[in-house]
C-alpha cells in the first residue's frame, strides 16, 4: 500500500494537473525524491539548492507539520496523506 | 385536596432555606445569584451580579447558568414568593444548595444594599436578536456583549463582504472596515457588500451603506486608506478582534505584526481559485501568521484573484467561517481555530483540519517583550527585526 501526496492548486501545473499523487512509503525525503523524479519541475519548486524544503513550503504528514515531527526524516507509512500547503493571499 | 398559591409558597418555604439581605451581601462573590423575575422587572433594577433567569425559563435553561449541582445558589424575585417556588424546583432537579432571598429584591433595596440598572436590550433588539437569545450559549447576556464588541475587518472584498454582513446582522456593535479601493464591476461576482449602483464609489462607503441598512444598531467606522506601517497601530488599536480578509502578503504580515503589538486576535482567511484557509492567530497563545508562513511563496506561485480567478462563492464560504470564529471569540464560547488550520477544497468539497504550532524561533512572536518592527514590506515580506515593547 502506498501513501498519497496532495498537490495544491498552485503547483498542479507541474504535476500535469494531478491533485493527488501516489508515492511509495518511507522517509519523507524519499517520498519527495520519488515525487520529483516523476515531476522534476516540482522538485525545483519544493527544494532549494541544498536539497532542503523551501521556507514557503509547508508539509504535513496526516494532520501534523513535519517541522514538529522529524522534518525530512519523518516516516511516511502506508495510507498516510502528505499535504503540501503554500500560503495563499487572496481575499 | 386543592392547594392555593399561598399554600404552595408556604410549603416551598418549609422545604428550602431562606437568607436575609445581610447574609446574601456577605455571600456575594461566592454564590451564584439568580433573578427569577420577568425581564421588565429586571430592567428596572437588579443586584449587580445576578443573572436573569425568568421563572418560566428556569427549568429549561438552568443547566447553562449553573453547571455544578453542588454550587451554592441564591434565588430572588420581587418579594420572596416566586423565588421560593423556583428554589424548590431547583432542589428537586438535584441542585443541593439552593436558598431564596427572604423579602426579595424589594427588601434588599429597602435595606439599602447596592443595586443598579442592568445593561439590557430594547424591545426591538429582543425581537431582532431573538434567535440568538434563544441559544443558551448566547442569551441576552451574550447579545449585550456582542453589541459592546468591536471588530475590524481588513478588506471590503470577497472575504470581508460576507464577514461584515454576518457580523453586522449579529449585532456586533462597532465594525471598522479598512479598504482603499473603489468598487468595479469585476468585484460584483463575489463581493456581496456592493452592487451595480456603487461602481466607482469607495468600497468602505459602499460597505457602510449596505451594513447601515441591514442593522442600524451597528456603528460603522470606515478607513478609506491603505494599511501602512505608519497607520496600522492607530487603526487596529481598540478593536477586540481583527478579521483579515486582505488580498496580498505584505498587508497580511503587517496585520500580524501590529496584532502582536496590540495583542489582538486575528481571524485569518485566504483564498485561491477553489481553495481556502481559515485559522485564528491569538498573539502569544498560539502560532502567529509568520510561525505558519515564515515567508510568502514567490509571486508566480501566488497570483491574486485578479490574476488567477476565483469562484465567487468560495469567499462566501471562507468569509462566513471567519464570521463564525469572530463571533465565538467575542462571545467566549466554543473552541476557536487557534492552533488549527482549516483548509477547504471546493472542487473535491473537502474540509481538512491541520495542526499548527507556535514556532519557538519565530522572528515575529518568539519574544512577547520584543514584538516585530513595523515596516513597509515588499513582496518578499522579509522580517525587519524586533523592537522593545512600548509600555
Amino acid at each position: 500500500m502506498k501513501a498519497v501526496v496532495k498537490i495544491p492548486t498552485s503547483l498542479r501545473g507541474l504535476t500535469g494537473g494531478s491533485s493527488i499523487v501516489e508515492v511509495p512509503t518511507g522517509r519523507l525525503s524519499e517520498v519527495i525524491t520519488s515525487l520529483t523524479d516523476t515531476y522534476p519541475e516540482l522538485g525545483e519548486r519544493l527544494l532549494d539548492e541544498a536539497g532542503d524544503l523551501r521556507r514557503f513550503v509547508n508539509v504535513f504528514v496526516d494532520d501534523d507539520d513535519i517541522r514538529f515531527l522529524d522534518h525530512l526524516e519523518t516516516t511516511v507509512s502506508p495510507g498516510q496523506v502528505v499535504t503540501i500547503l503554500p500560503a495563499v493571499a487572496g481575499g | 385536596m386543592s392547594l392555593s398559591y399561598q399554600d404552595l409558597v408556604d410549603a416551598a418555604k418549609q422545604e428550602i432555606p431562606e437568607v436575609d439581605p445581610a447574609q446574601l451581601s456577605d455571600l456575594i462573590g461566592n454564590v451564584a445569584i439568580l433573578d427569577v423575575r420577568e425581564s421588565d422587572e429586571y430592567d428596572q433594577g437588579a443586584i449587580a451580579t445576578a443573572k436573569l433567569v425568568p421563572r418560566g425559563l428556569l427549568e429549561g435553561t438552568i443547566a447553562t447558568h449553573a453547571h455544578d449541582p453542588n454550587e451554592r445558589i441564591v434565588v430572588y424575585c420581587a418579594g420572596g414568593a416566586r423565588s421560593a417556588l423556583a428554589a424548590l424546583t431547583l432542589k428537586r432537579m438535584g441542585y443541593s444548595s439552593v436558598s431564596s432571598l427572604r423579602g426579595g429584591f424589594g427588601r434588599w433595596k429597602n435595606e439599602g444594599y447596592p443595586w443598579g440598572l442592568p445593561e439590557t436590550l430594547t424591545g426591538d433588539q429582543r425581537g431582532r436578536y431573538s434567535r440568538h437569545i434563544l441559544l443558551p450559549e448566547v442569551g441576552e447576556e451574550g447579545q449585550i456583549r456582542l453589541l459592546q464588541s468591536k471588530a475590524l475587518i481588513v478588506g471590503a472584498g470577497g472575504l470581508g463582504s460576507p464577514a461584515a454582513l454576518y457580523l453586522a446582522a449579529a449585532g456586533v456593535g462597532t465594525i471598522g472596515i479598512v479598504d482603499f479601493d473603489v468598487v468595479d464591476t469585476t468585484n460584483l461576482q463575489r463581493q456581496i457588500l456592493h452592487n451595480i449602483d456603487r461602481v466607482g464609489q469607495s468600497k468602505v462607503e459602499s460597505a457602510r451603506e449596505t451594513l447601515a441598512s441591514l442593522n442600524p444598531d451597528v456603528k460603522i467606522l470606515t478607513y478609506n486608506e491603505r494599511l501602512t506601517a505608519d497607520n496600522v497601530l492607530q487603526i487596529l488599536s481598540g478593536y477586540d478582534v481583527v478579521v483579515d480578509g486582505g488580498d496580498n502578503f505584505p498587508t497580511r504580515y503587517l496585520v500580524n505584526d501590529a496584532a502582536l503589538h496590540l495583542r489582538i486576535p486575528v481571524v485569518h482567511g485566504s483564498i485561491f481559485r477553489f481553495e481556502g484557509q481559515v485559522t485564528v492567530f491569538e498573539p502569544y497563545k498560539g502560532p502567529c501568521y509568520r510561525c505558519q508562513y515564515a515567508e510568502p511563496p514567490p509571486p508566480e506561485l501566488a497570483p491574486s484573484c485578479a490574476e488567477a480567478g476565483v469562484l465567487g462563492v468560495l469567499p462566501g464560504i471562507i468569509g462566513s467561517l471567519q464570521a463564525m470564529e469572530t463571533l465565538k471569540i467575542l462571545l467566549g464560547i466554543g473552541d476557536n481555530l487557534r492552533g488549527r488550520l482549516l483548509t477547504f477544497d471546493g472542487l473535491s468539497q473537502e474540509f481538512t483540519t491541520l495542526n499548527i504550532r507556535r514556532d519557538p524561533s519565530c522572528p515575529a512572536c518568539s519574544s512577547e517583550s520584543h514584538p516585530p518592527q513595523l515596516v513597509e514590506y515588499d513582496q518578499s515580506c522579509t522580517p525587519a527585526g524586533v523592537v522593545a515593547r512600548a509600555g
